[in-house]
């Protein structure tokens, strides 16, 4: 049914959809509205039967859903950037312990300085904790993707995070055809857990294992994440003939395919930047797009085929490795090892930088010049960076660097305005 | 089992030098879960815990009452601890029940989420018990803990308190006593051992949460330990019970004085023995033979320095706190009390 409906809203109908036992709730922004929602799905009798907790943290949160799960029922809950590092012991623990727990982030940058717009860093803090990590573009893809969540996990024994853009996509009215529930009961089968804690079969789950099998223990969680590349493509193919769709994978290609330069990215920007790249290939430009879908496990094989021809590649991406550089980048580096590409790295929007068609375009014509440097800010003052650099270096009590350069920005916005 | 014939002798009705009730002395129904042919065994032989243990002992005895009191339909998550480590190393376990461990801070999150799954699930008669030391309950796991309390979830935790954190090598907790030696609170300095005027009673807290039901009990007593859990489990709603788990390798004692250690530190009044209910105290264990600090402390080498002359002004503040608690609760025992 189609619907014009706010991304938070479409994904609780879609979690709703998907017969959870066991929500707990706690808020964070952006995530915040989706589990309001549900609870007052649970309230008002719509969602049943369903235990709808209200927790007391994060790490509560994603701990509740941890013992709701080993005891065999449906679980889910919603994340966001802090709330995230808070419960990341319980992150790791339940992939660990092989709980298919569906979790939203709501991608939102991490502090300090505190800041509670949309970047990945949340997500990417998590990226070896053993979930599956399946980025989404549009509001219908979130919806889509957290049905094709709930099968995964349960199928694999592997938590699964579905990450989308804060605010861009958590906050904004969109078209969407939700699914009726004859589909997503055809497609979604009840939860049969492979442990499950049972007074008539009892068990002890989450016990000490040492040196002697952690090595082979660890290399299995890889191996079964490897092996759900192929899952991931069957299941969203499934989901595709049911839906109609083309939603959930391991890659959407835009317009790649024999293309000199590829942007590689993930999320909702595709969304910008499709509009951009159609414009440069009208002018002649042989530029085209990819998101990876799949970042855990990464779709190395897939990633290699679809970059086979390129000669150069973008890879743009709101998150950063401090002292390192690009983490997608990184990643897609190793994957394309031996393609001798020219691999760019581009990190922009941290914390809720406007990334806009006008500076992406400066940003794709100077990749296809050859000047984009090996790791590039996107849309990023060196000047104001330069003039806190100058500050310490003057004085030893220059204060916090974030205030000193937010009052700058805020002096050259205004001399602007003069 | 036939009826006892009737002596014409005195009943001794207490042991030799405690105040402990002779199990075959009393009804069948009050009689201990562990002399009964059925107990479950829930925490099994052939664990790894210290000769001594306390906290293996309550465990034992709560669990087996707890298994009693649900007919067996009982389900545990463990926090990360002694109780954890010594238990259960994969491949094998002590367990005979469902057992969970996931975290150190989590137990209580974690059993509020099987509570959750089996009320969804429509198993009521399946009951849930978290259970942790006291760093993982008073310290650590005191969040998720408060937050089963303000949800009222039906969870039975259980802390077993050795005052310390022993599974790390003994460092101190909130529920470490005042002048004791930790690892963390060495007897060196001017006030050696762990600092007067800190830490938290979290029995008293639970209380203020206002749950249906909060118990202290001690392993000096199983029998009013099974008791206050076979009570716990016929309530629904959120109930905690702490234990004080004598631990012979952190507290310095010998393994064979565990008891009584146990039956000291509730005699001397250092570790009242209460009840609370929906947030008022409900019942006390009367003090029937006091002792002194002293005479609990000498038997354990992490007060020993509360013995040396310049430190005497410790074991005198340390007795002005079990006298404080004998006063607030009113433990002394009079002539027509309960005992």
């Amino acid at each position: 049914m189609l619907k014009q409906i706010e991304g938070s809203q479409a994904v609780a109908e879609a979690v709703a959809l998907s017969r959870p036992e066991v929500i707990s709730a706690y808020p964070i922004t952006p995530q915040t509205h989706i589990v309001e929602d549900l609870g007052m799905m649970v309230k008002s009798g719509k969602l049943a039967p369903c235990e709808f907790l209200l927790v007391e943290s994060e790490f509560g949160a994603l701990s509740a859903c941890i013992g709701s799960s080993a005891a065999g029922a449906r679980s889910y809950t919603a994340t966001s950037s802090q709330g995230m590092l808070f419960m990341m012991e319980a992150v790791y623990n339940a992939s660990g312990m092989g709980l298919p727990i569906v979790m939203t982030v709501g991608n939102r940058a991490i502090g300090a300085p505190i800041n509670i717009w949309n970047d990945w860093s949340d997500s990417m803090s998590a990226r070896d904790a053993g979930w599956i990590q399946l980025f989404v573009e549009t509001n219908q893809e979130a919806v889509d993707v957290h049905i094709q969540a709930f099968r995964l996990a349960e199928e694999l024994s592997m938590p699964v995070m579905v990450c989308m853009d804060g605010f861009i996509l958590t906050h904004s009215y969109s078209q969407v055809d939700m699914p009726s529930q004859e589909l997503v009961d055809s497609y979604l089968p009840p939860f049969q857990p492979r442990q499950v804690l049972d007074p008539s079969a009892p068990v002890s789950m989450g016990a000490m294992v040492g040196p002697e099998a952690f090595t082979e223990v660890r290399y299995l969680a890889h191996h079964k994440q490897r092996e759900a590349l192929k899952l991931i493509t069957e299941q969203a193919a499934e989901f595709g003939a049911l839906s109609g769709r083309d939603s959930g994978g391991l890659l959407k290609e835009y317009d790649c395919a024999g293309k000199e330069t590829v942007v590689v990215t993930m999320g909702s920007v595709i969304g910008t930047m499709k509009e951009v790249l159609a414009e440069m290939r009208q002018e002649g430009h042989s530029i085209g797009a990819l998101t990876v879908r799949s970042f855990r496990p990464f779709p190395i094989e897939a990633l290699q085929e679809a970059l086979k021809d390129a000669k150069r590649v973008i890879v743009f991406e709101k998150s950063l490795a401090v002292g390192m550089g690009g983490i997608l980048a990184n990643d897609i580096r190793m994957a394309t090892r031996g393609l001798h590409l020219a691999v760019h790295s581009v990190i922009g929007g941290l914390g809720g930088r406007p990334i806009t068609r006008a500076n992406l375009r400066r940003m794709f014509e100077k990749g296809l010049n050859d000047q984009l440097n090996r790791i590039h800010f996107h849309d990023m003052r060196m000047d104001i960076v330069n003039r806190e650099l100058d500050r310490e270096k003057a004085q030893r009590r220059s204060g916090s660097a974030a205030e000193n350069i937010l009052s700058d920005v805020g002096l050259v916005a205004a001399a602007k305005t003069i | 089992m036939p009826q006892l014939p009737e002596s014409k002798q005195k009943v001794k009705f207490y042991q030799t030098g405690t105040f402990t009730v002779g199990n075959r002395l009393l009804e069948q129904d009050h009689r201990t879960v562990q002399a009964t042919i059925d107990r479950s065994n829930s925490l099994d032989s052939g664990h790894r815990a210290c000769q001594g243990c306390g906290e293996a002992l309550g465990a034992r005895f709560a669990i087996d009452a707890a298994m009693r009191a649900t007919n067996n339909q009982l389900i545990a998550a463990n926090a990360t601890g002694c109780l954890e480590v010594f238990t259960t190393p994969y491949p094998e376990t002590a367990w005979s029940i469902p057992w969970i461990h996931s975290l150190f801070g989590n137990a209580s999150a974690v059993a509020s989420g099987i509570a959750a799954a089996l009320k969804v699930k429509g198993r009521a008669d399946v009951r849930v018990i978290a259970q942790g030391g006291d760093g993982g309950t008073t310290d650590i796991g005191f969040g998720c803990l408060s937050g089963t309390f303000d949800r009222n979830d039906d969870v039975l935790y259980i802390c077993y308190n050795n005052q310390a954190y022993m599974n790390t090598g003994v460092q101190r907790s909130s529920a470490t006593p005042a002048a004791a030696r930790t690892a963390t609170t060495q007897p060196v300095g001017d006030e050696p051992g762990n600092v007067f005027n800190t830490g938290k009673s979290v029995p008293l807290v639970a209380i203020a949460h206002q749950i249906p039901y909060v118990a202290t009990a001690s392993v000096h007593d199983l029998h009013d330990l099974e008791l206050k859990v076979t009570k716990a489990m016929q309530i629904r709603g959120a109930r905690y019970i702490e234990i004080f788990v004598p631990c012979p390798l952190g507290w310095g004692s010998l393994p064979g004085d565990t008891i009584k250690i146990a039956r000291y530190a509730v005699e001397c009044g250092m570790y009242p023995l209460i009840e609370g209910e929906y947030g008022e105290i409900t019942a006390v264990t009367k003090i029937r033979r006091r002792v002194t600090v002293a005479d609990y402390a000498k038997l354990q080498k992490r007060f020993a320095h509360v013995f040396k002359p310049e430190n005497a002004h410790q074991l005198e503040q340390l007795q002005a706190i079990a006298d404080r608690n004998i006063k607030r609760f009113d433990l002394v025992y009079r002539e027509g009390d309960e005992s």
